[in-house]
């Protein structure tokens, strides 16, 4: 006879299920969903979990990945081989389309990451989307440790931290208004540390510069940013040759890497469980404007 | 390692938010980046001290107004557990996001101010914690740094809270005297209260016995999704997919799929490319069965001498979450397990009074934050059991079908 003891998930199978469920609910209850992909790695063990609550079926929504034009090309090869591999349709929205559109005014001063949150709106927007997937887990900054597994967005696409419908048990209110979405966030209980020990046990394939490397890196506000023409160099800063690795991939000119000697996945592991600085702290330019940098681009739509 | 999950609860301004960030700070869950960014707001702000909630309250409005508004959900872990940790306002007006965080908690921390006792709040918050079923209770007697470390106080209030208890449904209670401020037995035991000989809050949110909190007697599977993948390599392939509320299910068992009531057995359950010997909550699972059933979903799958009761009247201890109150003859949209339907108001039986757990049955509303039985009738079948007997085939919410909103949590009896 089995004991109770015997009928309990690990952690990372529990933390699966309930992201499986989710999945499940916002397919059969929402009209329009669409998975928002970046090729990071919270992006791709999402669709990993995508692929996981539909199999033996094909995935039964589109992807949609805001090109800021400024992407990693190893983070873009790692998105193609995952949409070949599971035959899913990509809808690529670009910033430079959209300042091309004139939809964007480029004024020179604004990120890219901040322009991106125009172009996604637009994006949701033009396909008719009523449910946005997005990686964003409560452990990586203290305004998303507040946000909803169902995150209401109004017709303008902000988020309202003060107002947000309240959430019990796993039952979920997928109700819309016309122009209204929600954004739905999978990964919510995961932490950067799960994150990797799935990565490692399902060994899911993730783009090259997650694990250590030589790149050509200059010193701006204590970040290493990549050598890159549209990156250029103030006064000042020089650029050197390091071995490095990015804990988060994003915009080219606002990511940073981190000097690591970590180039398997069970080194990835072992450093990450003792890193003391969080990873947006120490490789996200745009997170560092102010104490409350990510609400107030939440607030505006922002992933 | 297996995952525990706990709420906060409490007035406001207890320590709860407090007690979560030394909890973190403890378990080296913190990272340098964060608690320089809270050090540095202290300084600016002219604080004695680290204000250690700020590494929870994390919207602008609350680290202006010094106070909890919506649910954190913070993490951490030790070699033993991983913890999922919904810190919870204490504000009455913020009530329905502490019942957010408390569903699925396995674990209840009521916080009291040693200097003030009992509250009306706290009482609230443990009558929540019970109508919620939440399986282990821990009540907190904080700040005892301000009272000059007293047993007596404590002793006092862990009476008086006891007491308040018996009249509610709590099957395991913990009572520990703590400093969140100053670290007093959080994570280790504190010197200054030797007269205190149970274990650290740590310690027990460590070895708090769970595994057998769950039901693993009565199959339970809501058919969230039917996957049928129509291609040429899966031509014939029809599964039901869903998570087990509860139960073991296993193949070659006969099942009933409710409503219609037909009968086939378990031919099979997936779990991606692999075949599982059995499936146990609270598992994302796929099940085909040997026949050719017309299954969809909101049906329910379950064991032939071992059913819900399906029904379109429920009798309901109902958590009211909005400002315009819950009156007779109101229609609302419901949600329930998978199923979703609409429900109209037939009845208030009576409304709970929470100081004195007095039943009202004069009450002709019930009002934001308020607490009543109620019965509905719903324009479908419902499948349900006693929220007593299962968290997830006895739970639903009801919906504002104008505003969209989710407006109550329904228990039902
Ligand atoms: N001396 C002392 N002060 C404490 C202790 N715990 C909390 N405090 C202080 O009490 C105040 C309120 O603490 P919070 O942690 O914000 O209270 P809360 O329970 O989270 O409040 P809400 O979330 O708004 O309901 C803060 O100024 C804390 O520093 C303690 O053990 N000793
Ligand atoms: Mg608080």
């Amino acid at each position: 006879m089995k004991s109770a003891a015997d009928y309990r998930l690990s952690q990372l199978d529990e933390l699966e299920s309930e992201s499986i469920h989710i999945f499940r609910e916002v397919v059969a209850e929402l009209e329009r969903p669409v998975l928002m992909f970046s090729g990071g790695k919270d992006s791709i063990v999402m669709l990993r979990l995508a692929e996981k609550a539909f199999h033996p079926a094909r995935l039964p929504f589109p992807l949609l990945q805001v090109d800021t034009g400024l992407d990693f090309p190893e983070v873009l090869a790692t998105r193609d081989a995952w949409v070949d591999r599971l035959g899913v349709n990509l809808v690529v929205a670009s910033v430079d389309q959209a300042i091309a559109d004139g939809i964007l005014v480029d004024d020179g001063r604004t990120s890219r990451n901040r322009m991106q949150i125009a172009t996604l709106l637009e994006a949701l927007e033009s396909g008719g989307f009523t449910a946005a997937f997005g990686g964003g887990r409560r452990d990586e900054e203290k305004a998303r440790a507040k946000e909803r597994v169902y995150s209401h967005r109004d017709e303008f696409g902000q988020w309202d931290p003060k107002n947000q419908r309240p959430e019990l048990w796993s039952l979920y209110n997928g109700r819309l208004h016309e122009g209204e979405h929600l954004r739905i966030f999978p990964l919510s209980n995961w932490t950067e540390l799960d994150i990797w020990h799935y990565i490692a046990r399902e060994r899911i394939e993730i783009p090259s510069i997650y694990f250590s490397h030589r790149r050509r890196v200059f010193e701006r506000d204590g970040m290493l940013l990549s050598e890159h023409p549209a990156n250029p160099c103030r006064e000042g800063e020089v650029v050197t040759e390091r071995t490095v690795r990015f804990r988060t991939v994003g915009d080219l000119s606002l990511t940073g890497c981190v000097e690591s000697t970590a180039a398997t996945l069970d080194e990835i592991v072992e450093e990450v469980a003792v890193a003391r600085v969080t990873e947006r702290g120490a490789t996200r330019g745009d997170d560092r404007f102010s104490e409350a940098a990510m609400e107030d681009r939440k607030k505006e739509g922002y992933f | 390692m297996d995952l525990l999950r706990f709420a906060t609860a409490g007035s406001v301004d207890d320590g709860k938010s407090t007690l979560i960030g030394r909890l973190l700070l403890d378990s080296k869950a913190i990272f340098e980046d964060q608690l320089e960014a809270v050090e540095a707001t202290s300084k600016t702000k002219g604080y004695d001290y680290t204000d250690l909630a700020l590494l929870t309250d994390g919207l602008r409005s609350e680290r202006e107004q010094g106070i909890t508004i919506d649910v954190a959900y913070r993490y951490f872990a030790t070699p033993r557990r991983k913890f999922i940790i919904a810190d919870t306002p204490g504000h009455v007006q913020y009530t329905r996001n502490m019942v957010t965080g408390a569903s699925t908690a396995d674990l209840g921390l009521v916080l009291v101010d040693a200097r003030q006792g009992l509250t009306e709040q706290s009482r609230r918050h443990a009558v929540i914690l019970s109508l919620l079923r939440v399986p282990h209770l821990v009540l907190a007697v904080n700040k005892m740094d301000l009272v000059g470390y007293d047993q007596e106080v404590f002793e006092r209030i862990r009476a008086e809270f006891v007491t308040f208890t018996q009249r509610l449904n709590v099957p395991d209670l913990a009572v520990i005297p703590i400093s969140a401020l100053q670290g007093d037995n959080v994570v280790t035991r504190s010197e200054n209260m030797t007269w205190y000989d149970g274990s650290s809050l740590m310690h027990h949110l460590e070895n708090v016995h769970i595994a057998s909190d769950r039901d693993l007697r009565d199959v339970r599977f809501p058919v969230q999704y039917v996957v049928r993948p129509k291609s040429d390599e899966y031509h014939d392939y029809r599964g039901y997919a869903g998570r087990v509320a509860s139960g073991v299910m296993k193949p070659g068992d006969e099942v009933m799929v409710l409503p219609s009531g037909l009968t086939s057995r378990i031919a099979g359950i997936d779990l991606f490319e692999d075949e599982i010997a059995e499936a146990f909550p609270p598992m994302s699972v796929v099940v085909r069965l040997e026949d050719d059933l017309d299954v969809s979903r909101g049906d329910m799958i379950c064991r032939v001498k071992n059913a819900p009761e399906p029904t379109q009247d429920l009798d309901a201890m109902i958590c009211w979450m909005t400002r315009e109150p819950l009156r007779p003859r109101q229609k609302l949209a419901i949600k329930h397990t998978t199923r979703s339907a609409r429900a109209v108001v037939k009845d208030i039986q009576y409304r709970l009074d929470i100081n004195s757990l007095h039943r009202d049955t004069e009450a002709r509303e019930l009002g934001l934050n308020e607490i009543g039985r109620v019965t509905l009738r719903t324009t479908q079948q419902l499948l349900v059991d006693p929220y007593e007997q299962n968290r997830t085939t006895g739970s639903f919410i009801l919906i504002d079908e104008a505003t969209g909103n989710t407006v109550g949590a329904g228990m039902i009896n």
